[in-house]
């Protein structure tokens, strides 16, 4: 089976506090650190489980700027085979629909059996994936949380519902999945991994590679835009304690008794 | 005149809740709209839940097909389109169905697209501004979105005000108009979640532990503050997809729903779908060791502190009581 995983680089919100930068504008993004999507981790996991079942290859694709480049070597280090980059400064700005546009150029260009994303990135739109497949006229199915291949032409996937339910669907190939955590436990990558893929050759494809309309995507195409970030007010609800950790503790203990959480 | 559809989500011919926060949420976004409220399914639900918002609205839009009894994004995407008018904006809920159905209806649709809306301050040349959040709740941002040749937009559940308008409307049924309705995705069947060992919703006390417990571990440490207390250990999800708890003690969304007395919140940044799972507003503790965490926006109280130093040293001044 050949599949086409989807994969962004962007800012880690476990490793960072994000502050607005001086126009209010934009994140400070001097000192961000940043790092694969998390749940795009979890659908190369996945990729790669099926592969190792019935053979094939896995892709990982991203637009972004030559620094995404490392988050293709890191997904090529736990394991997939080959790595693109989409790039062009046409493609800045582009909006959901515009990121979906790029990559179905890609699409096009290979011959995929499956297509990946992850369930959603920084932004938590949640949107590239779904509007990839509408424009490729193929099936989808969201937030899924497992896939079993059945034959050439379908698979079985559960999509995690409400509650944790699992909703199960057969699918027809090819199609697009967005894939939720917990699927599978991706596999550790190491800096010996890194270093093995260090050297690769990822090719890069601009518009005119990929047969696009420079138009129809980036700032230009983009029917969606951000205008500002806020932070909203900080403990506008929570009374904040603070002194030393004893006084923290008994002035705790007081509240929680008081709302019945201790006998 | 801004025309907007909503898309009603139901259960057994009930309208979600989601059915009056709709009407919130449109007159924010033009006060002088007219709102259509859409509903799709099959048999006796379908005329139940259609009858039940002439109450709220005054168009009901139903569309029934045996295709339609349960809720396929692909099968309901294909009779919106078929039925809406491609101009207008399209509301739906950023849950588990919205999420499916809404990115492919935009394009269908040939329209614009924007993802759990927690706020609409109104339409000026064409271009709606919205709220949403982005990394996780850390920050917000405001969007401008061109509705003019139309726009499928998600709210989030619970972000509007339900309001309970009287409006005393119409049924129309346009079930003649959905078209094929044969998809290359095919619902089998709803497995139940697990059940565990503990219940969670049963407990007055949740020590609740995130991604800022850092290790397996580390668990313990919870495990022993929520003895003390005589509370349960419930997580977040991330502790779940790590394995280190079992499924059953996870709160939020596509968790578990919990109505606790008081809501012990460690290391957890406070996400919207770890928070949608707790309910009936318990007294919410709150400790993280980042200030700007968005936890402390819902909390009643917030610690700013290490959880692997504080829970022990509180479990400790509990004991001593
Ligand atoms: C469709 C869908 C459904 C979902 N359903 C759920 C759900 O049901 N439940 C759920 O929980 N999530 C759910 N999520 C995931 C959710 O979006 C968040 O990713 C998740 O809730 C984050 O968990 P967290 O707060 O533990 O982790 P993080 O967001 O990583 O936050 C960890 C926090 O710990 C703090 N911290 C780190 N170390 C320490 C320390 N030593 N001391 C104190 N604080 C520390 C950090 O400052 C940070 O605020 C869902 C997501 C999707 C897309
Ligand atoms: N710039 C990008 N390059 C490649 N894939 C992307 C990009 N942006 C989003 N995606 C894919 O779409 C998924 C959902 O992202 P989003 O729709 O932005 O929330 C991600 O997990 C990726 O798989």
């Amino acid at each position: 089976m050949e599949i086409l995983v989807c994969v962004k680089r962007v800012p880690d919100t476990a490793e960072n506090e994000f502050q607005l930068n001086s126009a209010g504008n934009d994140l400070d993004r001097d000192d961000l650190v940043y790092s694969v999507n998390e749940w795009d981790n979890y659908a190369v996991e996945e990729a790669i489980q099926i592969v190792d079942k019935v053979g094939g290859n896995v892709t990982v694709v991203t637009v972004g700027d030559s620094e995404s480049e490392e988050v293709l070597r890191r997904e090529m280090a736990m394991g997939a085979n080959n790595g693109i980059l989409l790039s062009d400064d046409a493609f800045e700005g582009s909006d959901g629909k515009g990121i979906a546009t790029i990559l179905k150029g890609e699409v096009l260009k290979g011959k995929y059996d499956l297509i990946l994303t992850g369930a959603q990135a920084d932004a938590a739109a949640g949107q590239v994936g779904g509007m990839l497949a509408a424009m490729l006229d193929l099936p989808y199915a969201s937030l899924v949380n497992k896939i079993e291949v059945e034959s050439d032409t379908t698979i079985k996937v559960g999509r995690e519902i409400e509650g944790g339910n699992q909703e199960m669907n057969e699918v027809d190939l090819p199609c697009v999945l967005s894939i939720q955590t917990g699927i599978n436990e991706p596999r550790y990558v190491g800096i010996r991994g890194i270093r093995k893929v260090a050297q690769v050759e990822i090719p890069v494809k601009d518009a005119a590679a990929l047969g696009i309309d420079p138009s129809s995507v980036g700032d230009a195409g983009a029917k969606v835009k951000r205008v500002d970030y806020f932070v909203p007010e900080l403990g506008a609800g929570a009374e904040m304690l603070e002194g030393s950790t004893d006084e923290i503790i008994a002035q705790l203990i007081e509240r929680i008794k008081s709302k019945g959480g201790l006998a | 005149m801004t025309q907007i559809f909503v898309y009603v989500t139901h259960v057994a011919g009930v309208a979600d809740d989601i059915a009056s926060e709709y009407i919130t949420a449109a007159k924010k976004i033009d006060p002088a709209a007219t709102v259509t409220a859409v509903v799709t399914g099959s048999g006796a639900d379908l005329d139940k839940v259609a009858d039940s918002l002439t109450s709220k609205y005054a168009e009901v839009i139903k569309i029934g097909n045996e295709a339609l009894a349960y809720p396929n994004a692909e099968v309901v995407r294909k009779a919106l389109c078929n039925v809406l008018d491609k101009s207008a904006v399209v509301l739906a809920p950023h849950n588990t169905f919205g999420m499916d159905m809404c990115p492919g209806l935009s394009i269908k649709m040939d329209s614009a697209f924007a993802a759990d809306a927690v706020d609409f301050e109104g339409v000026a040349d064409g271009k709606l501004k919205l709220v949403r959040q982005e990394l996780g709740g850390a920050v917000s941002t405001h969007v401008a979105c061109d509705i003019s040749n139309g726009a499928v937009i998600t709210i989030r559940p619970g972000a509007f005000a339900p309001i309970d308008a009287a409006a005393g409307g119409k049924v129309t049924d346009k079930s003649g108009e959905a078209g094929d309705l044969t998809a290359k995705r095919r619902f089998l069947e709803v497995v139940q979640a697990e059940v565990g060992d503990v219940d969670i919703t049963k407990s007055d006390v949740l020590v609740s532990v995130g991604r800022g417990i850092q290790e397996q571990e580390n668990i313990e440490i919870a495990q022993e503050l929520a003895e003390a207390m005589g509370a349960v250990v419930s997580c977040s999800r991330p502790i779940v997809d790590a394995k280190w708890l079992e499924k059953s003690r996870q709160v939020g969304t596509s968790g578990k729903t919990v109505k606790p007395k008081v809501y012990m919140a460690m290391g957890i940044s406070g996400s919207f779908q770890h928070m949608g799972g707790v309910k009936g507003n318990p007294y919410i503790v709150a400790v993280n060791k980042n200030p700007k965490a968005p936890i402390f926006q819902v909390a009643d109280v917030g610690i700013v502190t290490d959880i692997l130093e504080f829970m022990p040293a509180l479990t400790e001044a509990i004991k001593e009581m």
